[in-house]
């Protein structure tokens, strides 16, 4: 996903001379041919996203659309500041592409594991928030990035994660897609969690379960209409993030339920990170897997629900 | 107070401010009158080093205020707006009667500067250590484009305890951007009391220096010194230049001179304008 991101910068780059590209001490060789190609607009800084945010709403303010890239958790936490009063606040085209987005980093440890940054950057106004689910749908996203106004927070999964999206859905930055009809409950997912709504969706059919799956790619803005369109005739509603708890897609969410004023009951329920510090290090799945975040976790989620 | 703080110190900078560096200080007072607050202090040390970028630097066109080849002031200490609203407003940028309205509600005028809003500000500031990496990405854009242009950015003293305003001048350094001139308006203190107290900024031309910047330290209320300064950048070809504008928080009001009561003022009632303003002369 990550890979796919970045050549889909190197190919706007070629065509539009708007494109700069700000890097904050990435891996050996990143975007090479990029900065042998067009170095006049490929800038490697150095450890300081303060500085790299700053200079690209400096950049941005004169017109260019400005890629920056760096670990997920440096930007959104460290440069928060600068992304409040330099890009959001001038509302101007910068496109923060945060690596290891969730539990990514799990070996790491919790200083890299970027599991607010959903919920930091939806208070933010002005502010898109996309996190595709895998490279497919990362390279139909990109493609829109380039004229697409306002700033945008790009969440990178781990890379090489299983495809799911489908190109005849089609992507429209803002716009939910309404993967798989089910009558009795509704799946919502962001990023990669919708390849496990998919598995999940499958083992509750096989117990006589009918999911279906709003895929929300963007979850700033919220695609409102559609969700409430699709909760109208559910039962259940389940939520699945990578993301912690408290304000990442299944408060966005929830928040839009609670507003709706159904007539009939829901039964509600937000899968993602509890509120910890998930020091357990090992992998991203095991990790999911410990907390819920797994087809299985959502299984029994359903059924508790629907019991 | 050390090094070259102490020599600007000591030498005189207790010069009669001439008329026209008085009537913007007594415009300065006529938007504090209507807001009731300000920042006082921090807008009287920099009134010189405005005016003279305003009269006599700058190439900019107030009724086009986003012509490309104009140069770009930053106000990276934002809570220093009054002196530039007073400049904005004498250029044309918007009325002068919008002065009057300072921070009231609705006002096009704030208690600092917002570009999305107002006519001839760059970017938005106010919290410090932005305004530098914002240059940056504006200096850069004019190599790329051979614009011609200019960007200036103007830092205060207490900004640069800011690690990310030290992020950007590394920045600056490493591209050589001579099209990028930072003034500090050094008037020895902060909120809390003296820089020397708070954060001891000496050797601070030696820091400048280090970091890749051309450096020259000046009297920041002498016009005719900010003036030949200006008029001959950089200071260093292929190196960014940092002009230390050594000057006196509150300049102009004896009473409010290196004055920390007067750093900010809220509630100003008449009697505090009128003082103001017969201390001006």
């Amino acid at each position: 996903m990550r890979k796919m991101c970045l050549q889909k910068i190197f190919e706007l780059a070629k065509i539009d001379k708007r494109v700069f590209f700000i890097g904050s001490d990435l891996g050996f060789e990143t975007l090479k041919e990029f900065r042998q190609e067009i170095p006049e607009r490929f800038f490697m800084e150095g450890i300081s996203e303060a500085h790299v945010i700053g200079m690209a709403a400096g950049l941005a303010l004169e017109g260019k659309v400005t890629y920056v890239n760096t670990i997920a958790t440096f930007i959104s936490r460290r440069a928060f500041e600068q992304i409040a009063v330099d890009v959001c606040m001038h509302n101007v085209p910068v496109r923060m592409i945060g690596n290891g987005g969730g539990l990514v980093y799990a070996p790491l440890g919790s200083t890299h594991l970027a599991l607010e940054d959903i919920s930091l950057m939806r208070t933010l106004p002005n502010m898109t928030i996309v996190c595709p689910a895998d490279a497919d749908e990362m390279a139909r996203f990109m493609s829109q990035t380039l004229d697409y106004p306002g700033p945008i927070y790009i969440r990178l999964a781990k890379g090489y994660d299983p495809i799911v999206s489908k190109e005849e859905y089609g992507f429209e930055i803002g716009k939910g897609i309404h993967y798989k009809t089910g009558c009795d409950a509704l799946l919502v997912t962001t990023g990669i969690t919708l390849q496990i709504a998919v598995l999940a969706a499958q083992q509750l059919k096989e117990i006589g379960i009918d999911t279906g799956i709003l895929h929300l790619h963007t979850v700033k803005p919220l695609d409102h209409v559609q969700l409430l369109d699709l909760c109208q005739e559910v039962a259940a509603i389940v939520t699945i993030e990578e993301n912690m708890l408290n304000g990442g897609l299944g408060s966005a969410v929830a928040e839009c339920l609670a507003e709706a004023n159904f007539n009939r009951v829901k039964k509600f329920k937000r899968i993602g990170i509890p509120d910890i510090f998930p020091d357990f290090y090992g992998s991203q799945a095991e990790i999911m897997q410990r907390l819920g975040i797994s087809p299985g976790g959502v299984v029994e989620t359903i059924r508790q629900l629907l019991r | 107070m050390k090094n070259s703080a102490l020599i600007f110190h000591n030498r005189s900078m207790a010069e009669v401010l001439d008329p026209r560096s008085i009537e913007l200080r007594k415009k300065i007072i006529t938007a504090l009158e209507h807001g009731r607050r300000g920042h006082i202090g921090a807008s009287f040390s920099l009134v010189e080093i405005l005016r003279v970028l305003y009269d006599k630097i700058l190439k900019f066109d107030a009724v086009a205020p986003s012509w490309p080849g104009r140069d770009r002031c930053i106000l990276s200490k934002g809570h220093g707006c009054l002196a530039l609203y007073v400049l904005l407003a004498e250029k044309g940028f918007f009325p002068e009667e919008a002065l009057y309205h300072f921070c009231q509600d609705g006002a096009l005028l704030g208690g600092h500067p917002d570009a999305t809003k107002i006519p001839g500000v760059e970017a938005s500031t106010g919290s410090l250590g932005h305004g530098l990496s914002i240059g940056v990405g504006m200096a850069v854009n004019a190599g790329y484009e051979k614009s011609g242009a200019r960007v200036f950015v103007i830092a205060g003293d207490g900004e640069c305890n800011e690690g990310s305003l030290w992020e950007a001048a590394m920045g600056a350094g490493k591209y050589g951007l001579d099209n990028l001139t930072v003034l500090v308006d050094y008037n020895k203190y902060q909120s809390y009391d003296t820089t020397s107290y708070v954060q001891e900024l000496e050797p601070f031309a030696d820091k400048w220096r280090s970091f890749g910047f051309g450096v020259i330290e000046i009297n920041g209320h002498d016009v005719t010194e900010l003036t030949d300064v200006l008029k001959h950048l950089p200071l260093k070809k292929g190196k960014p230049s940092a002009i230390i504008c050594h000057t006196i928080k509150g300049k102009g009001v004896g009473f409010a001179e290196n004055n920390l009561a007067w750093h900010h003022k809220s509630k100003i009632d008449s009697e505090m304008i009128t003082q103001l303003m017969d201390a001006l002369g």
